[in-house]
């Protein structure tokens, strides 16, 4: 690796997430390559979700730190394969998450053929990220972002938000 | 007499003033849009016939884009504020299939997009979205009708994601890299909306005497169009389908409805009318920037 592109690796690394402000894209897994095409820079990204309306936010903060740090000519491409898995954010990530009050995700569920339908309430053995009870209450599969779920905490009585497992 | 419009202070014009220029990243809508596909190689595989899959992505999106649409009605209108998001987000998952579904089909057939004045910036998915008209839109009639009740919003999207899902899990193999690529990313998303569905439709058949009675009313209202899609769906899913729904309605412990499919136009009013409201804004600016 040259020097060159391991500065726009470095620098790309630091961008954080636009929803997520403790995490950095890297630590998300939604930035998955830096390279270097002669003197363009071009990263690629993936989303989160298919309706992530993020994109363009992250798109324009990579161009933008990659040229405050000198990279005049940097593109910014979108990657859908394989599809973004809640696996890929790092332990750092897990750990900013869990700082940040978010409940980091379990292991997501590896499937190749049909997806089991599910009728009962989703059971995840988490704790919250508050107070560390596992006396938890799923409140919706649904959250504020795609990609969180709604719990509530039955100790502390305090609402939190858990990255689902995709 | 004072008009409270005129009453500004010269320096401030407007409240906004002091947001404008600076950083173009921090609009909600930029400035420009993001190419959903940059970079990616949409170049139609060998063997492939290029208007067969544009056709296939177009209905595919259309699906998409529609009932998206009629979910997002909900917001602000639904029973409690966990239902109102979760259908907000179900939309939201939905809008960025159609968004990623109109830009393959406007790629492997440019010809397919509508042509707009020289200097427009509207994207090709979203000249697609808002400037076809109703007799265009490839989708089933299954998500024109519009929303009903809370019950008749949960009939239908059992049925429509549980569908759905079987259709993107047979995509994921399908040739076209991009639309495997989409359909798996699918895959993942519309499990949570076929299994939230499926929650709430045991919840509403075993809940009260006044919430079963509305999901008997929904079935009635729901299943007429239920046979169209499955007959005129991108990829032959009954049987998959199928067992899934008799699972749902077994644990519900209701009985499919005894209804005739209802057979003739290709579309309904209701499209119509949602697309004139859906399209207006956009129709009214074809140069629009935003």
């Amino acid at each position: 690796m040259t020097a060159a592109l391991a500065h726009a690796r470095s620098v790309a690394a630091t961008v954080t997430d636009p929803e997520l402000p403790m995490l950095t894209l890297a630590d998300l897994g939604v930035l998955r390559d830096v390279a270097l095409e002669d003197e363009r820079v071009v990263a690629t990204i993936t989303p989160t979700y298919s309706g992530c309306p993020a994109m363009a936010s992250m798109r324009d903060d990579l161009v933008r730190v990659l040229r405050r740090s000198g990279f005049a000519d940097v593109e910014v491409k979108v990657s859908l394969d394989p599809a973004w898995s809640s696996d890929w954010i790092s332990a750092r990530g897990r750990a900013a998450l869990a700082e940040a009050g978010i409940s980091p995700p379990g292991p997501a569920p590896r499937r190749d053929g049909p997806v089991p339908l599910t009728l009962l309430p989703v059971r995840r053995a988490l704790t919250c990220p508050r107070c560390g009870s596992s006396e938890v209450d799923l409140t919706s599969e649904f959250g504020a972002t795609s990609c969180k779920a709604l719990y509530s905490c039955r100790s502390c009585r305090e609402p939190f938000e858990h990255v689902k497992e995709i | 007499m004072n008009h409270h419009v005129n009453d500004y202070d010269a320096d401030h014009e407007s409240v906004y003033d002091g947001l404008l220029g600076g950083d173009a990243s921090q609009w909600a809508f930029g400035t420009d849009f993001e190419d959903p596909l940059a970079g990616m190689d949409t170049s139609v595989p060998a063997g492939l016939d290029a208007a067969e899959l544009a056709d296939l992505c177009l209905r595919l999106g259309d699906d998409a884009l529609v009932y998206s649409h009629r979910l997002a009605e909900w917001c602000s209108n639904a029973p409690d504020l966990e239902e109102d998001i979760a259908l907000a987000n179900i939309a939201l998952d939905l809008l960025g299939q159609a968004r990623l579904l109109l830009a393959r089909a406007a790629a492997a057939s440019p010809g397919l997009v509508p042509v707009l004045p020289e200097g427009s910036p509207v994207p090709v998915e979203d000249r697609l979205a808002f400037f076809r008209d109703d007799h265009d839109f490839r989708n089933v009639r299954f998500v024109e009708p519009e929303n009903g009740d809370f019950a008749v919003t949960i009939t239908r999207l059992l049925l429509f994601a549980t569908h759905r899902l079987a259709v993107l899990e047979r995509l994921r193999a399908h040739p076209d890299a991009v639309l495997a690529a989409i359909a798996a990313k699918g895959v993942k998303e519309v499990a949570y909306h076929r299994d939230y569905g499926g929650r709430w439709f045991v919840t509403l058949a075993q809940g009260t005497d006044e919430s079963r009675r509305r999901l008997l009313a929904a079935l009635e209202t729901v299943f007429p169009l239920y046979d169209e899609l499955l007959a005129t769906g991108v990829a032959d899913v009954r049987d998959e389908v199928e067992v899934v729904v008799d699972q749902v309605l077994a644990v519900a412990g209701v009985e499919r409805p005894d209804v005739k499919p209802i057979g003739g136009a290709r579309h309904t009013e209701a499209l119509s009318r949602m697309l004139a409201e859906m399209q207006v804004v956009a129709r009214a600016h074809p140069l629009g920037v935003w």
